[in-house]
């Protein structure tokens, strides 16, 4: 075992090997692609031109990556304080009842400047509640977190379809969703916001929920790495019984992680509902979730990183949205298989490709 | 009287066929987890196993090679998870979500490719399905049986042979297993093979007997319910039996109380009965049913000391 832990150099560690990861998991999805009966290189060629290929598609884009900046952001939390938040899913979900509540109570009576971030807070602190009962249950009652989060992901789902076909539907209609949003409970989309400075970038569902989204990177970022509370989270993720020992309150501590980690999910809320739906509507969060869990592996749980990969995400989404449209045989869910392939290997296989680095680099002695 | 009497006999004979799944998925899971490999997995390879059961039987006509194909298809995510989790001692939970995901998808990418219906495959009928064998209106079909044989299998097994007693000293410490010169990989491998038998029946149970092909996302959950089962059952074969009769009963009574009002409660949301096996296990894993006891090892890669 001492032999295949031998320390690579830190650009291989943190460059390369992250690098052989994602190149893994493309070779397979190329070989998929292949057995579908499609040119690879050529679904490639598609991909990537859906993807950045016009101003509209560059703001579809962004405007998935910045509900994966939420989600990885999230995971990452709870993974750094050694917690595997598999509940993103609910979380945002159930933060988007927090949204819609309060902006359905309010919008009436608030203008924008308050409304606005009190239904950015509701979310937030929707999302962080439903992540406090699990945290609660792991943190008092030892119950496994990674079981309780999927649980909590289906009573979530079922709770708001109960809540949207019961309760908050708009009178009169036909489907389960809300009544509208007054205009001032809307985030304003990039498209008018840069008109405003003076730039012309044609319309899409890319709204100002990406600087908040980026906003919380720097916040996860000071907090996790330049605050008391972050080392103490981080040092419970390395090792609890040194934390312990150093005096943090471990079931403090994982209560303030999930709920942490619950209020970045609820983000996607605000991007989905405040941004582009300008109503409740159901599942408006699926997929997420799920995503950003592949979205923080790949990232290694580092802002940075997890910038870069949900914007890469956020590319196969939309690209894989136009490649179907340009090659109907390959569908949408060709981004779901990308997404499992990702968390395999760079989740669970993450060590497969070291012998092989350290065969090349492995420093000497 | 005898309306009651038709009524009982239905809801048992609807809990049977709902907890058929169930049953073959948690006997399956309990090997695994039992050997200390969590299995989050179990919906994925249920799922892949759904449809490349029905997606064989609707080529070669026979619900047999479907089953073949359904047994494979789970197999292959089975080793892949023991290759992530035991040759590479990677994170079990992440690569059973990986394994989720990926099935997710790759059932529909394949089906929309193959068979161009969004990821549906073409109806079966006749011998393309496992058909009931005594009663035509019980659904009982032959996978049934296998599920209420799999019961006293699993028990045998883990109870009552030399295997299952090192299967249970994998789960709880590895390092005596090692010790006595036992191999905890192929130890480990055997029981995640065994789970992948297991799911792999369920998934075809799914497709090509309950249902008459695959259609996207048809395991909605019943892999975690299997979990929850397992849990449920504390980790033994015929109390997590119990759970899954118990999720069975709880599922067919939803399908009869859609809309009807109860004396006294008024209309009984169905979302509340959907997630009542959550919520029980929720429950049970707060500490407010009785404790839990997880094997000791589970979740914890074994590294072997040179």
């Amino acid at each position: 075992m001492s032999a295949s832990r031998r320390p690579l150099p830190g650009w291989v560690e943190i460059g390369l090997l992250p690098l052989a990861n994602i190149a893994m998991a493309f070779l397979v999805v190329g070989v998929i692609v292949e057995i579908i009966g499609v040119d690879p290189f050529h679904a490639l060629k598609l991909l990537v031109l859906g993807a950045v290929g016009s101003s509209e598609s560059i703001g579809y884009t962004l405007y998935y990556a910045t509900n994966f900046i939420f989600t990885g952001l999230a995971v990452a939390v709870a993974f750094h304080a050694g917690l595997f938040n598999i509940g993103g899913e609910g979380q945002a979900y159930i933060g988007g009842l927090g949204c819609g509540l309060a902006v359905l109570a309010l919008d009436g009576i608030l203008p924008g400047l308050l409304m606005i971030p009190l239904a950015i807070l509701a979310s937030a602190v929707f999302g962080a509640a439903w992540a406090a009962i699990p945290a609660w249950m792991q943190a008092w009652r030892g119950s496994h977190i990674v079981i309780t989060t999927i649980m909590f992901n289906f009573v979530a789902s079922a709770l708001m379809v109960y809540l949207m076909v019961n309760v908050l539907i708009a009178p009169g209609s036909m489907t389960p969703q809300s009544r509208g949003f007054a205009a001032s409970a809307a985030v304003p989309s990039m498209q008018a916001a840069l008109q405003w400075i003076g730039i012309v970038v044609a319309p899409s569902a890319l709204n100002l929920s990406l600087l908040l989204a980026l906003l919380a990177c720097v916040g996860v970022w000071i907090f996790l790495w330049h605050t008391p509370w972050g080392y103490g989270l981080r040092t419970m993720g390395h090792n609890p019984e040194a934390a312990l020992y150093a005096g943090t309150n471990l079931k403090r501590m994982t209560m303030l992680a999930m709920c942490l980690s619950g209020a970045l999910a609820g983000g996607v809320a605000v991007n989905e509902l405040l941004g582009v739906h300008h109503r409740l509507v159901l599942d408006f969060a699926a997929g997420y979730g799920f995503t950003g869990i592949a979205v923080a592996l790949m990232g290694r749980g580092h802002p940075l990183g997890i910038v870069l990969a949900a914007l890469l995400f956020g590319a196969l989404q939309q690209g894989g949205a136009e490649l179907n449209f340009e090659i109907p045989k390959i569908t949408r869910e060709m981004v779901v298989v990308i997404q499992g392939l990702v968390i395999l290997f760079s989740g669970a296989l993450v060590h497969l490709p070291r012998p092989w680095l350290q065969a090349l680099f492995a420093r000497k002695g | 009287m005898e309306e009651t009497l038709t009524l009982v006999v239905a809801t048992l004979a609807a809990t049977l066929r709902v907890a058929t799944p169930l049953v073959l998925c948690a006997m399956g899971g309990l090997f695994s987890e039992k050997s200390g490999i969590i299995d989050v997995g179990l919906e994925g390879k249920m799922l892949m196993a759904a449809f490349f059961a029905a997606a064989t039987a609707s080529l070669t006509g026979s619900a047999w090679a479907g089953v073949g194909a359904a047994i494979l298809a789970a197999e292959v995510l089975a080793l892949l998870h023991g290759f992530a989790c035991i040759t590479h001692r990677g994170n079990q939970v992440v690569s059973g979500i990986a394994i989720n995901i990926l099935a997710m998808g790759l059932t529909v990418v394949l089906g929309a490719a193959w068979f161009g219906r969004g990821g549906q495959t073409p109806p079966l009928a006749g011998t393309e399905r496992l058909n009931p064998i005594f009663f035509p209106i019980a659904g009982d079909n032959i996978l049934v049986y296998v599920a209420l044989l799999s019961v006293p299998f699993a028990w045998w097994v883990i109870d009552r042979t030399r295997f299952g007693l090192r299967l249970r000293a994998v789960g709880e410490v590895p390092l005596a297993v090692d010790a006595a010169g036992i191999s905890v990989s192929w130890l480990r491998y055997r029981a995640v093979l065994l789970c992948g038998l297991f799911a792999g029946l369920a998934g075809a149970y799914l497709s090509i007997a309950q249902n008459a092909g695959f259609s996207r996302d048809m395991t909605a959950g019943q892999g975690f319910i299997a979990l929850a089962a397992i849990i449920f059952g504390r980790w033994r074969p015929v109390p997590a039996f119990g759970a899954c009769l118990a999720f069975g009963l709880l599922d067919a009574i939803a399908i009869r109380l859609q809309g009807v009002k109860l004396p006294g409660v008024g209309e009984v949301p169905v979302q509340l009965i959907q997630a009542m096996p959550y919520l029980l296990t929720l429950f049970l894993l707060a500490g407010f049913i009785g404790r839990t006891v997880a094997p000791k090892a589970a979740g914890v890669p074994y590294e072997k000391e040179h």
